[in-house]
């Protein structure tokens, strides 16, 4: 066990919650009778469709391919005939609808062929991205970013770390924690295919010491990797949010992320340990990426626990399987008490960021009305990147969009401490996420506008120039016929002037 | 309306504004009882006054300005101001004072300027400047404190005193009053006396005077417990009185012959109030936490600038408004790095 070098400022001591969801090992959550799969589940572009209604898919079976670089392939879950293609409610924040590929399972979960590769120590770091990208895997700690990109440190950047991420420090979330307890060894594979395809020895994994079964699994499991010697765990103070990105990587290393830059400027590479586990079953077992554990828990869920669920499974089912009696008016939230998201219903599916589904959170935010600022400066003790969220918060509420720029606005990572210790319950994150749309929507607009003005004085310019050469031709033809007229007329005067001579002569 | 907030976060802390101004009024309890038991029960009459005077006219100017009741009566921001402006005038001010003081406070420094949280002056210092300025001579009529000369009046007599003026047997309170010791060594080291002379006088105690270094001693005990329960962050009144004993301790040094030694400064006159109560109002003083080292040594220096060479025995209020307006140029410039920021990429 090894120390971290740094800590970041701010921060929070939140009461963890996690005890009750670590009563029970995960358990795998019964097949669905229809799965609904959204092509889009990571950031990026959207996947394309490529079956059709009635068409029979096995286990594994790819249904959606990549498109473009920034985008993954879908597998589907189990085995089955799709029914439908088309628009269906889809989690996400505002509650709207996209397209989604659905599934009648058969219950027979046939898998489609796979390509396992026990030993894949002769993949190169080319293939192993390759595959990674086919089996659909995307950042499982709730950003679902494509994680063959973050596997591809590219020409200009050497990677002297990877740092895996098992902190989890929102309150109720347990997946990783209950990963790491029971399925050690399958992080470690993916540890081991995340090193091939970074070329680097140096890696870190990360914990928080509210999660001693976990270190120690982990640790026990390390033991046995003889590929693993440069690999320790790092166990970090439980402090909310150790876990973000940023923060981490200042704890682990005492260094920081440069703004609007990336962790590969700093030499660092950084991913969820359910992430490391979901690319080590790729690889090793020819496993695309089609369930996840989620997390459901909260004060009304009765049975809480882990639970290994295909994509496409109902909430609702998952919530009855626990025995969740939700009451009316609570938030329902998909993600940690944090910085979840408030679902719009029960009828949406689980996908691959949906690390957990809270259903009743204690000390629970009441919706009173805000009191007036009074500047107790809190919000900036808290702050874990050292912003003035006050100052931000004067600026937003004005609109003065320009002025929480230069107060740094888009370094602000949404982790709700500022509102969570505001004495004046002024709902902060929200003015901050309100400003940052309305400056991304200005700069496109600004953009757009700007397309217009260049289109508009290229056009001028060229009406210009054409008038211009117009007026040049013009003038030259002119120029030539008075040049061929003053030809002419010379001649015809030099004629007469011979006649005239000659005559003279005569 | 829906009983709980629906976007993040959905956990909420325990901190509210009704609390701190709670967690502020009983932290003020250990100098209350000093100053009562120094000079009476006049205190507990200005104080009981100035909240219902307060209340009423935080109610009037809410009414006025549209403003709900119940949110803005229940903060709490109203009964502070009028327990520090109680706490900070002399025990036996008529009640006329009280009035104008605290009616001057809510609404112009106050309400006029946009309520709770967007006042950029300290209401209650604002109106014991206005009244320090207007009324001198009231607002320096001081008692002597128990201990100086024996004048423990009953709840009743102080009441008589400050509601007319005079007692049932026509004593009228000029009869009470004396100097406090700010005054006394101010006027005496003008006179050309040795500050280590006049401490001999019976008007002063050990550090301070008699009466006025226990009451500031207990404003002490009551801020490092706002400071233990996280209502007021350390820096102002660290920078505040380090400051003070820093300058009073060089011109000390330098010249001992015209001037107080540091600890009568440090337990004299307003300083613990306003160090721990008055210049930490977040409302009015700055924010960032470098920015509250600046705020706070700035009113230390300026307390010791215009109780030394001012026209004033006591600059606590003064040094508090004059940093106040100074407060947001301080914030602007002593902004925290954030995270990221000046690397290169």
């Amino acid at each position: 066990m090894t120390q971290a070098l740094g800590s970041f400022p701010g921060g929070l001591k939140l009461a963890g919650q996690k005890k009750r969801s670590t009563q029970t090992p995960i358990r795998k959550m019964p097949l669905s009778k229809t799965l609904v799969l959204p092509l889009q589940q990571h950031i990026g572009e959207s996947a394309v469709a490529i079956v059709k209604v009635g068409d029979k898919v096995l286990k594994g079976q790819k249904i959606a391919t990549a498109n473009g670089h920034v985008s993954v392939c879908l597998h589907a879950p189990s085995s089955g005939i799709i029914s439908a293609v088309g628009d269906h409610p889809i989690p996400h924040p505002s509650g709207l609808s996209a397209p989604c590929i659905s599934i009648d399972t058969d219950g027979e979960d046939h898998w489609v062929e796979r390509n396992m590769a026990e030993d894949f120590s002769d993949l190169t770091a080319h293939e192993l991205r390759q595959r990674i990208r086919e089996a659909g895997i995307v950042g499982l700690g709730g950003a679902g970013f494509p994680s063959f990109i973050k596997l591809n440190p590219g020409v200009h950047h050497h990677v002297e770390t990877l740092i895996l991420n098992g902190v989890e420090c929102e309150p109720y979330i347990t997946c990783d924690d209950m990963l790491m307890r029971e399925r050690a060894q399958g992080i470690m594979d993916g540890i081991e295919v995340m090193q091939q395809a970074l070329h680097v020895n140096n890696c870190v994994i990360a914990i928080e010491d509210n999660k001693p079964e976990a270190i120690s699994s982990m640790e026990l499991a390390l033991a046995s990797r003889e590929k693993l010697k440069d690999t320790k765990v790092v166990v970090i103070p439980t402090r909310y949010p150790a876990g973000s990105e940023k923060q981490l990587i200042q704890t682990i290393t005492g260094k920081q992320v440069p703004t609007r830059g990336l962790t590969l400027d700093i030499g660092i590479v950084l991913h969820n340990v359910g992430t490391a586990y979901a690319v080590g079953r790729a690889i090793k077992h020819g496993e695309p990426l089609i369930s996840r554990i989620v997390t459901v828990t909260g004060k009304d869920v009765k049975h809480a626990g882990n639970f290994e669920t295909l994509f496409g499974t109902p909430i609702h089912e998952l919530l009855s399987f626990c025995d969740t009696k939700r009451k009316a008016g609570e938030p329902f939230i998909q993600g940690g008490p944090m910085m979840g998201y408030n679902l719009a219903g029960d009828k949406l599916p689980v996908t691959k960021t949906a690390n957990c589904i809270l259903v009743g959170v204690d000390d629970a935010t009441q919706a009173a009305k805000p009191l007036p600022c009074i500047r107790c400066g809190d919000c900036a003790t808290v702050c874990p990147v050292s912003l003035l969220p006050q100052q931000l918060y004067w600026h937003s509420r004005s609109k003065d969009l320009e002025k929480t720029s230069e107060y740094n606005l888009f370094d602000c990572i949404e982790c709700g401490c500022c509102s969570y210790v505001c004495p004046s319950q002024i709902p902060l994150v929200q003015y901050f996420r309100f400003a940052k749309t309305e400056t991304m929507n200005q700069e496109q607009e600004r953009q757009k506008s700007d397309l217009a003005r260049i289109r508009h004085d290229n056009r001028q310019e060229r009406q210009e120039r054409e008038r211009i050469e117009k007026e040049e031709k013009q003038r030259q033809r002119k120029a030539a016929l008075a040049a061929s007229k003053a030809a002419k007329e010379k001649k015809e005067a030099e004629a007469a002037e011979s006649q005239s001579e000659s005559q003279e002569k005569q | 309306m829906p009983l709980f907030r629906l976007s993040p976060p959905f956990l909420s802390g325990t901190s509210r504004v009704t609390l701190h101004m709670v967690q502020l009024l009983l932290a003020l309890v250990p100098a209350l009882i000093a100053l009562v038991f120094f000079f009476g029960a006049g205190v507990l009459v200005n104080i009981t006054f100035a909240i219902i005077v307060a209340l009423i006219t935080e109610a009037l100017m809410l009414k006025l300005r549209d403003r709900p009741l119940k949110p803005f009566l229940t903060d709490g921001s109203a009964l502070v101001t009028a327990v520090l402006f109680a706490m900070a005038i002399p025990p036996l001010a008529p009640w006329w004072l009280t009035v104008v003081g605290i009616v001057f406070a809510i609404v112009f420094a106050k309400h006029l300027f946009g309520g709770l949280g967007y006042n950029p002056f300290n209401p209650a210092m604002i109106a014991y400047v206005l009244l320090l300025l207007s009324f001198p001579l009231e607002m320096t009529t001081w008692l002597p404190a128990t201990g100086v000369a024996d004048n423990s009046l009953d709840f009743l007599s102080a009441f008589q005193l400050i509601f007319t003026g005079e007692l049932a047997n026509g004593v009228s309170v000029d009869a009470f009053s004396g100097a406090t010791p700010l005054d006394a060594m101010k006027t005496q080291i003008r006179l050309s006396e040795l500050p280590s002379t006049i401490a001999n006088q019976p008007l002063f105690g050990v550090f301070g005077g008699i009466g006025w270094e226990w009451i500031n001693v207990w404003f002490a005990v009551g801020g490092l417990f706002l400071i233990y329960r996280g209502v007021i962050s350390w820096h102002i009144p660290v920078a505040m009185i380090s400051a003070l004993l820093i300058i009073s301790s060089i011109t000390f040094f330098l010249a001992p012959e015209s001037t107080a030694s540091p600890l009568f400064h440090l337990l004299s006159g307003g300083t613990m109030i306003g160090a721990f109560f008055i210049a930490t109002d977040p409302v009015t003083a700055a924010t960032t936490v470098k920015g509250r080292l600046v705020f706070g040594a700035g009113v230390g220096l300026l307390t010791y600038i215009i109780r030394v060479w001012g026209g004033y025995p006591d600059g606590i209020a003064f040094a508090v408004i004059l940093m106040n307006m100074l407060a947001p140029l301080i914030d602007y410039y002593t902004q925290p790095k954030v995270y990221g920021s000046g690397l290169v990429k």
